[in-house]
């Protein structure tokens, strides 16, 4: 790890003016992703910007739906009454991540934000087109087990956001709320937030250089409430997702009015799938139904060697999640 | 340095052998007083080292540019195999590793070639860490790469025949019998391949050394090992120094489960590094380099055969193993040790082959050999059972060994039967549904499965000293290692109820090359041979006691014979009138004796029991006293809820049964039991380290990906000991139960998947993708 300056910014424009002065410079809210990546030398940064002191807080619900401040702790907003009762999905997808002193520690904007699992992106040994452009793939012909089967190029397979909030989040059209360096927000929806690999697998979202995130905002709906977050792993706790499914149905008369879907461990990104949702939209609350939507979600993966299987598991969490929430 | 409290505290009411004592050391540990080997920072001028090590698995260094890490504030030196100070002996050749004992023929930083990715190259010093470990990430190393081979899997890899394995412990080939006609006319034949990930140990300490040079010739070393012996022995030869100028310490340990058993680089390089810089210099392994730096459990392949007749009993079998192997050395852990002895069998054979590939020497670890093997031959077992329509508790009591069939010679002790029993009570097996696939909870399958477990009884040779004061305490010494297993508490309570006295009189040191010697903290040998010593020790004791007594005027026992005299509620009386005599206090007091010491020499033989160890010498085997076969038995049940469309599969409940001898502490004995049962869990269902194919360099090397078993996969576990008294293995009658816990474990767990989907699944671990992708076996 390099040496570091530490500065605590008392207002977004003092902590987005360091990284204009600074362009190396890093924002550290919970620091449990950062720090992991800066000891492994896989990122370097001469300056942390502590933007704890800001005042992206808070959990509301507002006429437009939940809006949760970027600095929020995971454990605060997973053990949230509101969220549990309005958004399960939201709270499951938090309370099954990390461990507790993680949940204690992570900030929501930093989970939206963290980096691959992937084996040879977190060796700095291996060559990786994600750390070092142009260095080539190991994965492809290496250790795919958890990579991505989705969305996925030539140059990069990591699932690149490998947790789960944002799986939720894609589910169901969170926005993100973002402050760039000239004080001035937009907002991004989560699922025009990540991008695709392509040939550009290092660029992972639209985040601009020193841009913050403020805040996220879940809308609320039928399908909101009526919703669950399902992930396999290999273990039953303190592991990434293999796969897994955020959904929410709107289901009145055994028919279903509207539905959103998600999966993790499978995409590139948080993947969302508006192809299953298509099918689900109108027709019987079915087993039938839900396999259908799953086939339709996971046409086109592109498997590699060890981790065909996704294409099989991805589906049956999705059916099983769907069919948990259907009653 | 002393680092103990003078006295442990413990409760004094609790003290017999055999009863639930607290730990003696639980206080210090959690209070933090007590100190592991990377500790000892107060030493005067203590310099932090830092591994650089090698991207590449292959190559040749061709320069090393050390230039800017030098300019690094605190940088105290760069050490590379251009400067590290020449040992008088290096593993390098073979006369060299046998001399050293070291469990690979290659000491990195002797050299410029590469052989494995993680090789040390360089060592870092610094007067911080922090400093140190930015120093190493300077430090440039220009490697003319080649390309590696990662295994035996590699279509390039060669095949050969190694003769022997192990270090030359195992033969490379065994045969009993004419296995190849018997198998060839067996009613029933089954051949089955099984596969095992790589497996690393992953003890919470880390390997870490701190070494300090007292003198130019006289070196004392703080070292995470399981045996302070055999390290000052590897440290010795390596220095070119007498033993009794190397001293080394391990006051604690926070686990080991094998990797720590040897003698691996970092050590001798962190010692030649503190000689090179004329300051003692610590060095603590990251958790990467936890995982190239002191071997791990091979990949391998093993194929069983298996001829029976159609009522299950067995004719033959015949194991082949194919393993990887460094560079340099033999090395594959015996599997087919347990499958020669485990069942009654008239024929058998098994073959090892090896494959050189650019990583480095594997080595033991819990279990080693006992822990594949009996995943092949246990679910085999259960196989024929299915196949024949048979339960596998049954066809395990119709292949009950009476005695053991790899040497015709009787057991020193078994009692697998006992344990067999009431494990299945305990379980409830009886109420098993035959059919697998057929018992389900809501949307899970269930599934029960079980194995036998046993592990041999590898005696040692151990030394103690028991001092014994006049006002009724006692200091118990020997240079044993506890790898937080509870060997203080147990050995306080061996030597409390041999002196009479409460455990808070005794103050029992050990882990250090200093006291009595004592064997490697390995193989499931120190808590016979350790107790065993003490015991003889105290023994010692009263008899010098004794002899005081008969020739002190004033005495009771004045002009007694020795042999006539007996200790009893710590007062030595007459056997012929016991209430004639007196206690140990009053004699040495009237003789201003202050204190009295004891030596002691575990092994073979009884004692316990019979007050005096009188069993014959070493008989020059290691498992073979008085013409026994010498092994623990025990029994695991388990069952399992497997989701037939997510392939996760959960232990849901654990039944335990062993029988290892005399056991020492219900509590420490119960805990030992439980955690090698999760290490099997582990073993069974989440654990392996993946070497990718074209850089032979580990993708999960940390506990993130890497997955040992949580709090949460774990449920409530029972688990028992049948009672047994065993004359011959040692004089306390002690087996030990370090490893016999995972012995089965991971085949109960695959017999449990087996009942509950129909699966079988012969790959470990079992992960999800492996459930879904096995195809149903037609029972």
């Amino acid at each position: 790890m390099n040496n570091f300056s530490y500065t605590q910014a008392g207002s977004a424009k003092e902590a987005t003016g360091i990284r204009k002065d600074k362009p190396q410079a890093a924002y550290i809210a919970g620091g449990t992703t950062l720090l992991d990546l800066m000891k492994a030398n896989l990122e370097e940064h001469p300056q942390l910007v502590d933007i704890n002191l800001l005042p992206f807080k808070g959990l509301e619900q507002t006429k437009d739906g939940l809006r949760i401040g970027a600095l929020e702790r995971m454990s605060d907003v997973g053990e949230n009454a509101l969220v549990k009762q309005q958004f399960p999905a939201v709270s499951e997808s938090l309370l099954l991540a990390a461990s507790p002193q993680l949940r204690n520690m992570a900030s929501i904007g930093g989970n939206i934000l963290q980096r691959t699992r992937c084996g040879y992106f977190r060796d700095a040994a291996f060559p990786c087109n994600k750390r070092v452009p142009g260095s080539g793939c190991p994965a492809q012909q290496g250790d795919n087990h958890n990579l991505a089967i989705l969305g996925v190029s030539e140059a990069c397979i990591a699932t690149s956001y490998p947790g789960d909030l944002s799986v939720a989040l894609a589910a169901f059209d969170a926005v993100l709320t973002l402050e760039n360096q000239k004080g001035k927000q937009r907002r991004v929806p989560i699922t025009e937030f990540y991008r695709l690999p392509g040939n550009t697998p290092h660029i992972e979202t639209v985040l601009e250089p020193g841009e913050l995130i403020v805040s996220v905002l879940v809308p609320a709906a039928a399908y909101t409430q009526r919703s669950t977050y399902l992930k396999v792993r290999e273990r039953s706790s303190y592991a990434y997702a293999l796969t897994s499914a955020a959904v929410g149905l709107d289901v009145q008369g055994g028919s279903i009015r509207a539905a959103r879907v998600a999966l993790g461990g499978v995409g590139a990104q948080p993947w969302r799938s508006r192809e299953a949702e298509q099918i689900l939209t109108g027709a019987p609350a079915t087993e039938a139904t839900f396999r259908a939507a799953a086939a339709a979600a996971l046409r086109g993966a592109q498997p590699r060697e060890h981790n065909r299987f996704k294409v099989e598991l991805a589906q049956n969490t999705l059916v099983q999640a769907l069919q948990k929430v259907a009653g | 340095m002393d680092t103990e409290p003078a006295f442990f505290e413990t409760n004094p009411k609790a003290g017999s052998v055999g009863q639930p004592l607290d730990r003696v050391d639980g206080r210090a540990k959690v209070t933090g007083q007590a100190r592991y080997s990377a500790e000892f920072n107060s030493l005067p001028g203590l310099v932090h080292a830092v591994l650089k090590t090698s991207e590449v698995a292959k190559g040749r260094i061709q320069s090393i540019d050390t230039s800017l890490a030098l300019k690094e504030p605190g940088v105290v030196a760069i050490l590379t195999h251009q400067n590290l100070p020449q040992l008088a002996k290096t593993p390098n050749s073979p006369e060299g590793k046998k001399a050293i004992g070291a469990p690979m023929g290659f000491l990195p930083l002797t050299t410029d070639q590469v052989h494995y990715a993680g090789q040390p190259v360089a060592i870092v010093l610094a007067n911080t860490l922090e400093r140190a470990q930015h120093a190493a990430a300077l430090v440039r190393v220009n490697i003319a790469a080649e390309k590696p081979l990662a295994s035996y899997a590699d279509p390039r890899a060669e095949l050969f025949d190694p003769q022997k394995v192990q270090d030359g412990k195992t033969q490379g080939h065994t045969v009993r019998g004419n296995p190849k006609a018997a198998f060839a006319a067996a009613p029933v034949q089954l051949t089955h391949t099984y596969e095992h990930a790589i497996n690393h140990h992953n003890p919470m300490e880390p390997g870490s050394t701190t070494a300090h040079w007292e003198a130019p010739d006289r070196v004392t070393v703080y070292e995470s090992t399981q045996g302070v012996t055999r390290t000052q022995k590897a440290l010795s030869a390596m220095l070119g120094l007498p033993t009794e100028q190397v001293r080394v310490v391990t006051k604690y340990l926070g686990g080991g489960f094998g990797c720590k058993g040897s003698t691996w680089p970092h050590t001798v390089l962190t010692v030649q590094a503190a000689k090179a810089v004329g300051r003692p210099v610590k060095l603590a392994l990251t958790r990467p380099q936890m995982f190239t730096s002191m071997g791990h459990r091979e990949d391998q392949t093993q194929t069983l055969k298996v001829g029976a007749t159609k009522e299950g009993k067995l004719l033959a079998l015949i194991h082949e193993k194919t393993s990887t192997t460094s560079p340099w050395d033999n090395y594959a852990e015996p599997n087919s040790r347990i499958i020669n002895l485990l069942y009654n069998c008239p024929t058998f054979e098994s073959t090892y082959q090896l494959a050189r590939a650019d990583v480095m020497t594997s080595t033991f670890m819990r279990a080693p050999g006992e822990a594949p093997g009996s995943f092949a031959i246990e679910c085999s077992l259960d196989d024929l059972a299915y196949q024949l329509g048979i339960d596998p508790l049954e066809i395990r009591l119709r292949n009950y060994a009476e005695k053991d069939p790899s040497n015709g010679k009787p057991w020193s002790s078994k009692s697998l039967k006992q344990c067999y029993a009431r494990g299945a009570e305990l379980f409830g097996w009886s109420k098993r549904n035959p059919q697998a696939g057929a018992t389900r909870d809501g949307r899970l399958l269930v599934g029960w499965g079980m194995a036998t477990a046993s592990y041999p009884v590898h005696n040692n040779q151990g030394t103690a000293r028991v001092r014994l004061y006049a006002d009724g305490h006692a200091v118990v010494q020997t240079g044993a290692t506890d790898l937080g297993t509870g060997t203080y508490t147990v050995m306080t309570q061996v030597a409390a109820d041999a002196l009479w006295l409460t455990p808070d009189k005794i103050r029992f040191e050990l882990g250090d090359t200093r006291l009595p010697t004592a064997p490697n903290s390995g193989g499931s040998v120190a808590a016979g041979t350790v107790s065993s010593s003490i015991y003889m020790a105290a023994q010692d004791v009263w008899q010098k006691l004794i002899k005081l007594a008969t020739q002190d005027k004033k005495s009771p026992l004045y002009r007694a014979k020795a042999a006539d005299v007996v200790v009893e509620n710590g007062r030595m009386v007459l056997k012929a009138n016991k209430a004639k005599g007196e206690d140990f206090a009053t004699l040495m007091k009237r003789n201003e004796t202050t204190d009295i010491e004891g030596t002691g020499n575990g092994k073979y033989g009884a004692g316990y029991e019979s007050g005096l160890a009188a069993g014959p010498a070493d008989s020059g085997h290691q498992d073979d006293m008085a013409g026994h076969s010498m092994h623990s038995f025990g029994v695991h049940f388990c069952e399992v809820k497997v989701d037939p469309d997510l392939g996760t599969v959960r232990v849901s409940r654990w039944v335990s049964v062993h029988a290892a001898g005399r056991i020492l502490n219900a509590k420490t004995a119960r805990s030992q039991i439980i955690g090698g049962s999760i290490f099997g869990i582990g073993n069974a269902l989440m654990e392996g380290t993946f070497r990718d194919p074209n850089f032979a360099r580990y993708t999960n090397s940390n506990l993130a990906d890497y997955h040992v078993p949580v709090c949460a996969d774990i449920p409530d576990m029972t688990v028992e000991f049948i009672e047994e008294h065993d004359p011959y293995i040692n004089a306390m009658g002690v087996k030990g139960i370090g490893e016999i816990s995972m012995v089965g474990v991971s085949a109960a767990v695959a017999n449990a998947v087996f009942h509950a989907t129909g699966k079988r699944i012969r790959s470990l671990p079992i992960t999800p993708d492996k459930v879904l992708e096995t195809k149903k076996v037609q029972a």
